[in-house]
């Protein structure tokens, strides 16, 4: 028997979270005043959790490290947020959604979690446009859907291509009402750098002021972490520059286990990397493969001819492209879930088709989007016998309205007009699936400690669809830890306010402070960019789309020494006690120095290939993920110490209501 | 409502209420100048029914000094209160690249009309006063019996150069001043036409053409007497 | 290239705080104008000096953390980004460049280049909300039709990021641009009737606290604003406030 207890309820699994609900411990209204909860990172999950636990009548502490909770990344969030909702009646259902989920997962989630997620899917959608989000609209004043990669229905709601920002500001709103209410109080600027426990369960947190320096003590009853994905081990992501893994693995390293830290997701379309002193990639949003079609050129000559500036992509007849998507996966085409997506243009940039002057980039054209919107509207406004010019005239006014500020971030960026030229895209790190592991209620193996959002590793399996990560956000925070986590406290009501006077806060503290001190007294010769960029290097190379045991081996050496390294050299200018970004970041890098190397390790150890983990050694005959069945399980880390000696635990997936089929997009 | 006043949007309301009421004000101060390029009678008889009817005198009168003051007193408390909500000035900006001189300026074309209408009441508002409430004269006629004095006050005052060069130099500074504000006004009180293409084009005529008649006027009795 | 920078250090909120100048040598012009700041704290840590502390996040312009009043302009000479998306080439070779934080007495200063502006999180603090239950038990997202008209329109008011561009720019320091766009997005939509009185009017009472000017309508505001909200919803505010008092 496994120390892992999923908890996840007995019965049906459409009747399971129901029940539960139903036979939950709850705590009555006038306890709920006396109990304190500390919520972790404002982004979409902790933002919506804040405002319902505060709507619920529990005293709410929000921590973020940016200057207002509105600016959490979930904000950059372009596509959209998925939900059963069958608005368009393309056969929608509440099974599909988790259907899709699960196998777009490659089979390594937890069914409960999955289908709990489709069930509230379509409350969000309600909550939000009761917030005042204002998402997209058709003519009859009804929602607008868009499709999304890996799936055969409509159900992605959107708000222009900002979909995570209306989002997010809709979660603020609710915690505004509950700020101005007094039920929430918001530590922005503050980081959380340590978790407080007293009789093994979470009581607190150690938190520093970013402005004054100041190290704080707060306790409550509950402490939810929520504060997003680890991406940013990699230097190079999608992930805002401050995002980080701290809050997630000081829990970790305080008795969290850590799960699956090798599902990391690298998304298809973003733009392609321009030099060295590049500081982070920018996403495209996924829903321009909607409209856009992937290609690169058929013959090396070409591609020769194009990175000389000899020929442009325009200049190529339709027979010398290769639509390599539309070629290799007809039933999906470009609409491929994203971890095939990726590979796919890794392949073809491996072979030498890469077309622009570092090799990694791909082409995204939407000449024959804008041709075939132009005539639809063309047939829509009787011009009969339009000129190709008008065509492409009223195509490119569809395109606009549907991708306009997607475009023009292009244009600003790479400086090419996208209207007129393909848009050149390269995979980059996005998402990462792995993350805290918790039960069915959310919670972590320390009592009391809950994970919740993107930081957490519960519903997207080994590769998460489009516009499902908003989706699980605000399930997480809205509706399911709210519910779950009454069960917890319903111990905790005759507890009382947690003193912070305490031995373990002292000690919890101290050891802060403590590493504070020796990062300003170190003055060794390299910045802290100097390593995060060197581990980088390491994870992407080894450790990005496609991994083999020989790399992994090195990353977990080279991983080692740098950190080695990073404790003598780092140099951390600067004091304690005022706003010092640089010693901030100082402790992010130094977790991620250790998250990297358990994380090459839980690669190393799946041996197999499933979603965003693809191992060289365990593909089909024509390149695909070759899943094995005894890896069915989720990989749950235990701290011991140096990552090398992390145990393994290990939670077997087991799914009644699916049945587990190679996936399969052809 | 007395909040409603008290708040900054109360304030941008009051400002250009006071801002419309003082721009009519003007149309009519022009259309009666006016009268006095193309007719001496007509022009008296116009501004003696001005300056003896009750209604222009004990209530348009009253009206319209509440609001130029009103309009000046409140400029500057906004000019003061807006200056200190930037404690510490920019080094280097450039407000020339995001908006336009006139807008940037109001307190400055607003001073200089000050100065004029300082003027122009010793010139002839005070003037008008003595000899109407204090003297008690209320016949409008000139000293010798023989008609009206209106239109003689008038071109006495355009004979100087210096006079005419100064009215001038104000009418610019007017001009600057309501090419900014009269689509201002309208923005402030919430009206989206301020900003519509055509009442741009309406504005823009109108802070020319207004002080332009003031000035043509004011050239065309300085080189006809 | 190589460029001149002239940037504001204030070591923290009571210092007094001056411009200095630095160098920077071969910059490439497809940086984003913070990768050159990269460039340049990199060197400066590397010599043992303090680096510039400047707000950033998302670098793609949606976050609204970064700031930057840079040659006289919000976010710089570029129209419609945020200072991490305005590219060196907008710049040339031998180029001096001012680079100072966002001044506004309602905004001051953290350090160097970074500004609190909570201010804007009491304003919505105040208002910037429709007081819905968050439990999901609320009526079918459909069962509110809403003309496309009105959701793009509303849609255009929420785009603001808040980063205080409007706050910059304006020679008041006024923040009628953000509050306007934030009364707007609810005034258009049916959720947002119920409140509306109270809303604008707890809103703008809550502005005029912090400290910001009053609005002139410069419209300096929306050319420098990365999100291109219109002036409109200042008016759209002061309809809204007048409403809310009559």
């Amino acid at each position: 028997m496994s120390v892992l207890d999923s908890k996840v309820p007995k019965g049906p699994l459409k009747d399971k979270w129901t029940n539960y609900k139903d036979h939950i411990d709850l705590v009555n209204p006038a306890n709920k005043r006396n109990i304190d909860v500390i919520v972790v990172g404002t982004g979409l999950a902790g933002g919506s959790a804040a405002a319902t636990l505060a709507e619920l009548g529990y005293n709410v502490k929000t921590f973020c490290y940016q200057d207002s909770p509105r600016r959490a990344h979930s904000i950059a969030a372009q596509g959209g947020i998925n939900a059963a909702k069958n608005y368009q009646g393309d056969g929608d259902s509440t099974y599909r959604l988790f259907y899709d989920t699960v196998k777009g997962g490659d089979y390594r989630s937890r069914e409960a979690n999955v289908y709990r997620l489709a069930e509230v899917s379509t409350n969000i959608i309600d909550q939000c446009v009761a917030q005042g989000v204002p998402f997209a609209r058709d003519y009859g004043g009804l929602l607008d859907n868009r499709s999304f990669g890996g799936v055969l229905v409509s159900r992605t709601f959107y708000a222009k291509g900002q979909t995570g920002q209306q989002l997010l500001l809709g979660a603020y709103s609710a915690m505004n009402r509950q700020i101005a209410r007094g039920k929430i109080t918001p530590f922005n600027r503050h980081e959380m750098l340590d978790i407080v426990k007293i009789d093994g369960k979470a009581r607190g947190i150690i938190a520093r002021n970013l402005v004054t320096g100041e190290i704080e003590r707060h306790s409550a009853h509950a402490v939810v972490i929520a504060s997003g994905g680890y991406g940013n081990v990699y230097f190079l992501s999608t992930n805002a520059m401050g995002s980080n893994v701290t809050a997630a693995w000081k829990i970790h390293k305080k008795g969290a286990f850590f799960a699956n830290p090798c599902y990391t997701q690298i998304h298809p379309t973003c733009i392609p990397r321009s030099g060295d002193y590049q500081s982070k990639l920018t996403l495209m949003s996924e829903s321009l493969r909607n409209d856009g079609r992937i290609w690169v050129p058929k013959n090396l000559d070409d591609v020769k001819a194009i990175r000389e500036g000899k020929k442009k992509p325009t200049d190529l007849s339709e027979d010398e492209r290769d639509y390599y998507l539309e070629r290799r996966y007809p039933a999906f085409g470009n609409l491929v879930p994203r971890d095939v997506a990726s590979r796919a243009a890794k392949e073809r940039c491996d072979a030498g088709y890469g077309v622009n002057a570092t090799g990694e980039a791909v082409y995204l054209d939407f000449a024959s989007a804008i041709e075939r919107y132009g005539k639809e509207q063309a047939k829509i406004h009787n011009i009969t016998n339009a000129s190709a010019e008008k065509i492409y005239e009223l195509g490119a006014a569809i395109v606009k309205a549907k991708y306009g500020n997607l475009f023009q971030m292009y244009e600003k960026i790479v400086d090419q007009d996208p209207y007129k030229t393909p848009m050149m895209i390269y995979p980059a790190v996005h998402y990462t699936m792995g993350g805290v592991w918790v039960d069915y209620n959310l919670m972590t193996t320390i009592p009391g400690c809950y994970a919740i959002g993107e930081a957490n590793f519960s519903d997207h399996g080994a590769n998460r669809l489009g516009a499902s990560a908003l989706m699980q956000g605000l399930a997480d925070g809205y509706f399911v830890l709210p519910y779950t986590i009454g069960d917890y406290l319903s111990n905790d009501i005759r507890t009382g306010k947690i003193p912070t006077n305490t031995p373990e806060f002292d000690a919890a503290e101290k050891e802060v402070t403590d590493r504070i001190n020796f990062f300003l007294n170190n003055k060794g010769q390299h910045s802290v960019d100097y390593y995060h960029k060197k581990l980088g290097k390491i994870m992407w190379d080894k450790c990005g789309m496609s991994r083999n045991a020989e790399g992994l081996k090195e990353a977990i050496e080279e991983i080692s020494a740098l950190r080695k390294d990073f404790w003598q050299n780092v140099n951390v200018p600067g004091t304690a006690t005022e706003y010092n970004e640089q010693l901030a970041k100082a402790g992010r890098v130094a977790d991620f120095l250790e998250l990297g190397e358990l994380f090459a390790k839980d690669a190393l150890v799946r041996e197999e290939s499933a979603g965003g983990h693809f191992r060289e050694e365990y593909q089909t005959e024509d390149g695909e993920a070759k899943r094995m069945k005894e890896f069915q399980f989720v990989s749950a880390w235990e701290y011991k110490g140096e990552p090398k000696d992390a145990v393994l635990h290990k939670e077997e997936l087991i799914y009644e209501n699916i049945e587990v089929k190679e996936r399969s997009y052809k | 409502m007395s909040g409603f006043f008290k708040s900054s949007i109360g304030r941008k309301y009051a400002m250009a209420l006071s801002a419309f009421f003082l721009m009519f004000f003007l149309l009519q101060h022009l259309a009666i100048n006016l009268l006095s390029v193309f007719s001496a009678n007509a022009f008296n008889e116009a501004s003696h029914f001005m300056g003896t009817f009750w209604a222009v005198q004990y209530v348009l009168q009253p009206v319209l000094i509440f609001g130029v003051i009103y309009h000046f007193v409140m400029g500057f408390i906004l000019e003061i209160k807006n200056r200190n909500a930037r404690a510490v000035k920019y080094a280097k900006n450039n407000g020339a690249a995001n908006s336009s001189w006139m807008s940037r300026n109001m307190i400055y074309s607003g001073l200089a009309i000050l100065a004029f209408l300082v003027l122009h009441f010793i010139d002839f508002w005070l003037p008008e006063i003595n000899t109407k409430y204090i003297q008690g004269d209320m016949s409008g006629l000139l000293a010798d019996g023989e008609g009206f004095r209106y239109y003689e006050e008038l071109t006495h005052k355009f004979v100087s150069p210096i006079r005419v060069g100064a009215y001038i130099i104000a009418f610019v500074f007017l001009s600057l001043h309501l090419q900014h504000g009269f689509n201002s006004a309208f923005q402030s009180v919430g009206a989206p036409v301020g900003r519509k293409k055509v009442m741009k084009n309406i504005g823009k005529a109108y802070a020319i053409l207004v002080p332009l008649g003031f000035v043509l006027i004011a050239l065309y009795h300085h080189f006809n007497h | 290239m190589n460029l001149t920078l002239k940037i504001w250090r204030q070591a923290d909120a009571n210092d007094k705080g001056k411009m200095v100048d630095y160098k920077v040598t071969e910059i490439s012009e497809h940086m984003s104008f913070l990768e050159m700041m990269d460039v340049l704290n990199e060197q400066l840590v590397n010599s043992g000096k303090e680096p510039v502390a400047f707000d950033h996040d998302c670098r793609e312009g949606i976050c609204g953390m970064c700031s930057m009043y840079i040659n006289g302009e919000a976010h710089g000479p570029d129209r419609g980004v945020t200072t991490c998306q305005l590219h060196m080439r907008m710049f040339k070779d031998g180029d001096t460049i001012t680079i100072e934080p966002f001044r506004a007495k309602a905004f001051p200063v953290i350090k160097d280049l970074v500004v609190d502006r909570s201010a804007f999180d009491r304003i919505q603090h105040a208002g910037g909300y429709i007081s819905v239950n968050t439990s999901g038990n609320t009526q079918d997202a459909n069962s509110i039709p809403i003309s496309k008209h009105a959701a793009d329109e509303a849609m255009d008011a929420a785009t603001c990021i808040g980063c205080g561009a409007c706050v910059a720019s304006c020679k008041n320091a006024s923040a009628m641009l953000f509050v306007g766009a934030k009364v707007s997005q609810y005034a258009l939509l049916p959720q947002g009737q119920i409140e509306a009185a109270d809303r604008v009017r707890n809103m703008v009472a809550q502005m005029d606290l912090e400290g910001f000017g009053n609005c002139t309508n410069t419209g300096a505001c929306e050319v420098e604003c990365p999100k291109g909200i219109s002036l409109e919803n200042i008016a759209r505010m002061n309809r809204e406030l007048l409403k809310a008092n009559i």
